[in-house]
């Protein structure tokens, strides 16, 4: 359709000034909206499409097999020279040198070369583009990046029959190295050809260990001492204590006395705080403990039974695991024990039967790990079963805090050293959980799964970045977290205090009340044996279920009364009200 | 002759410069301001080095050449000019 507006002019009127003039709006041209056009299209969905300008570009990945590398250097001297030029002849030299100089070529270049040269020097002088502009600013605040662990490096077992990685210890100054003991916890399941070392890793290099222990029987702990970084402790799968100088090779340089030894693997050995630094203290399933003193590995300076009733018999002994020594509390230490009970001994009493100090029981299995919070002494960590829990010394009874039971067996954990609340636990199907206790209690901050094989040991270094794991076909992975597990956040430090001080006073108000209500039932029971019968005639159902309800009730209001003025120091507090219900739900059933 | 003196005294006499070499084509140091083992190794290592951006740099877009190279480190920074049959190396301090 063609709009066309025609309009007459007269010649002589062309090229006069304009004369401008209002007019109202007029409409040209009209066009209606036709609905029989829209036949014409299909409608379709509003669709985002991004487009860009640029050529398309396709990713690839590739992947080469692993193969070894061995690093080699070569010697180069001067080369380059024309056939009939000798290098080391000066004049030679200098006559090709001229030769050059004189062609023309040569000269025009250089000028041009000059030139673009200079450009760039000045401009290197008049600024320097590589300054550092904003020094001084910190970076942001980033608490809200999600927490992530990297894997940074994979040391594989070299050998042909692969061996479960028990043990790691991260070498004390710098922590560039790393100790860990291969052995097959299988019980007779390590073959005639298994080997027996065990190496001493360099984080740089994990394509060859750097030193290779040859003990005489596989390790199954070894501690790096933490006064001399040179010496090495080393627990046997057949009870011996060995002892290694890392000046001196791989043998290690004395072995303890089979008799006096252990009769069972040796599972934990911890160096001891001493002016001498040359003492250390170990335990097995056989249910001693040991002490030595690594100049005269003949026989233990010290020894210890781990039998609860006190009496020094072996056979009814507990097996000891885990073990755990503070140096800030060097008279006592703590034992995790195979049938899940933790034993906490003081060194320093005068009998033996003294020197067990309490038993925490509270696992249904081997306590795999035990560990002392770095900033709260008096709250430990133990992982056994399915579960890891939290204690306080002052709470015999129960733990303070746990976690759910998984679906895999838990196998080692320990302590964040910078952060108070956050601890690491691996799991028999390669996961590692990093728990932010204050953060969340019921799920792990971050689950990251490691590897395919179940995890076994678990060791973080002391700056609390990297994490080594060790699996069961004795690959060590080195994980580095993100820097928001391993940063202090603000005020932290109270408030992981007031969290465990709270759930210990919980927990002792929880004893007390199964104390009293046990003692109530004790004079129950004592004094109305005769009027039992009577008692259940008189009161109906109805009467009963109200009587309960209404206990109950005059519990909970209590509690939440309590709650409420506890809650005015701290802060994360819905999942304690939801937790202390349903502890005080057992209580009313229990009275019937 | 002596423009390719006057040149190269001139970029030596800059401020930082530390050193100036030319290199030909096939890595022999004609012109050198810096002692002769020094010479040595740098004719040697930016030879290949010059050989690789070149090639990188035709990879790419084969139209394309290579015109300058700047080697950045903390000590110091190593500007190559490259050419068809010469190189010239300068090596300069980093200004504070």
């Amino acid at each position: 359709m063609e709009i066309v507006y025609v309009y007459v002019k007269k010649r002589s009127e062309f090229g006069r000034q304009c004369n401008f003039s209002d007019r109202p709006a007029e409409i040209n041209v009209d066009i209606q909206p036709d609905p029989g056009l829209t036949a014409n299209f299909i409608e379709r969905d509003p669709i985002d499409a991004g487009i860009q300008c640029a050529s398309d570009m396709s990713e690839h990945e590739v992947n080469t097999e692993r193969f070894e590398m061995e690093n080699a250097g070569v010697n180069h001297l001067e080369g380059g020279w024309p056939k009939d030029v000798n290098p080391l002849e000066m004049e030679q030299t200098i006559r090709f040198r001229k030769k050059v100089e004189k062609d023309e070529n040569y000269v025009y270049t250089i000028i041009q070369l000059g030139s673009l040269m200079e450009h760039c020097i000045k401009q290197n002088n008049a600024i320097n583009i590589y300054e550092e502009y904003f020094e001084e600013e910190e970076t942001a605040d980033v608490a809200d990046e999600p927490p992530s662990a990297k894997t940074i490096n994979v040391f594989r077992d070299p050998n042909v029959i692969k061996r479960t990685a028990t043990h790691l210890s991260w070498h004390p100054d710098g922590s560039k190295k790393l100790a860990v003991a291969y052995s097959s916890l299988e019980f007779q399941r390590s073959s005639k050809d298994m080997s027996y070392d065990s190496y001493i890793w360099d984080l740089e290099n994990p394509n060859k260990p750097e030193l290779v222990l040859r003990p005489s029987s596989p390790l199954v702990s070894l501690e790096y001492n933490p006064k001399d970084s040179h010496i090495l402790v080393g627990g046997c799968y057949n009870g011996q204590i060995a002892y290694w100088d890392t000046r001196k090779g791989g043998q290690p340089v004395e072995l303890s006395t089979v008799e006096f030894s252990h009769r069972d693997p040796v599972y934990g050995t911890i160096w001891l705080q001493s002016k001498t630094g040359t003492d250390c203290f170990s335990a097995s399933t056989d249910g001693q403990v040991l002490w030595w003193d690594i100049r005269k590995l003949t026989e233990p300076t010290e020894t210890l039974v781990m039998d609860i009733s006190r009496k020094g018999v072996l056979e009814n002994a507990l097996g000891a695991i885990a073990l755990e020594f503070e140096p800030t509390m060097p008279t006592k230490f703590m034992v995790g024990t195979e049938q899940g009970v933790v034993i906490t001994c003081n060194r320093k009493a005068k009998t033996p039967a003294e020197k067990i100090v309490g038993t925490f029981s509270g696992h249904h299995g081997p306590i795999y790990a035990l560990a002392r919070n770095p900033f709260f002494p008096k709250n430990f960590l133990t992982v056994g079963d399915w579960t890891a829990r939290i204690w306080s010394e002052d709470s015999k009874e129960s733990s303070i805090m746990w976690t759910k039971y998984h679906m895999a067996y838990l196998t080692d954990g320990c302590w964040s050293t910078i952060r108070p609340a956050v601890f690491f636990t691996t799991k028999m199907d390669g996961t590692l959980d990093v728990w932010d206790f204050l953060f969340k209690q019921n799920n792990p901050s971050l689950n990251v799964k490691v590897c395919d094989e179940p995890l076994f040991s678990l060791r973080l270094q002391d700056n609390g970045r990297f994490i080594g794991c060790g699996s069961k076909r004795g690959t060590v992975t080195l994980l580095e977290v993100s820097s928001g597990i391993c940063t202090l956040q603000r005020n932290e430090k109270n408030l992981a205090m007031a969290m465990f001080e709270r759930e210990t006073k919980r927990e002792k108000i929880l004893e007390a009340r199964h104390r009293e209500m046990r003692l109530k039932e004790r004079t129950k029971a004592e004094g109305k044996e005769e009027d039992v019968k009577v008692e259940t005639e008189e009161e109906t159902p109805e009467e009963l279920l109200a009587r309960v309800q209404k206990e109950f009730f005059e519990i909970i209001e209590a509690e939440i009364r309590r709650k409420e003025r506890a809650a005015k120091l701290s802060k994360p507090q819905a999942k304690e009200i939801t937790d202390e219900n349903e502890d005080e739900d057992e209580d009313p059933y229990k009275e019937e | 002759m002596a423009e390719v003196e006057e040149t190269l005294k001139r970029i030596q006499s800059q401020k930082g410069v530390q050193g100036v070499i030319v290199v030909n084509s096939e890595g022999i140091p004609i012109k050198s301001m810096v002692d002769n083992s020094t010479t040595v190794q740098y004719a040697g290592l930016m030879h290949s080095f010059i050989m690789k951006a070149k090639s990188t740099v035709r990879d790419i877009d084969p139209q394309n050449d290579l015109t300058f190279l700047r080697i950045c480190s903390k000590k110091n920074e190593i500007m190559i000019a490259p050419d068809k049959d010469y190189f010239l190396i300068v090596i300069q301090n980093l200004t504070e």
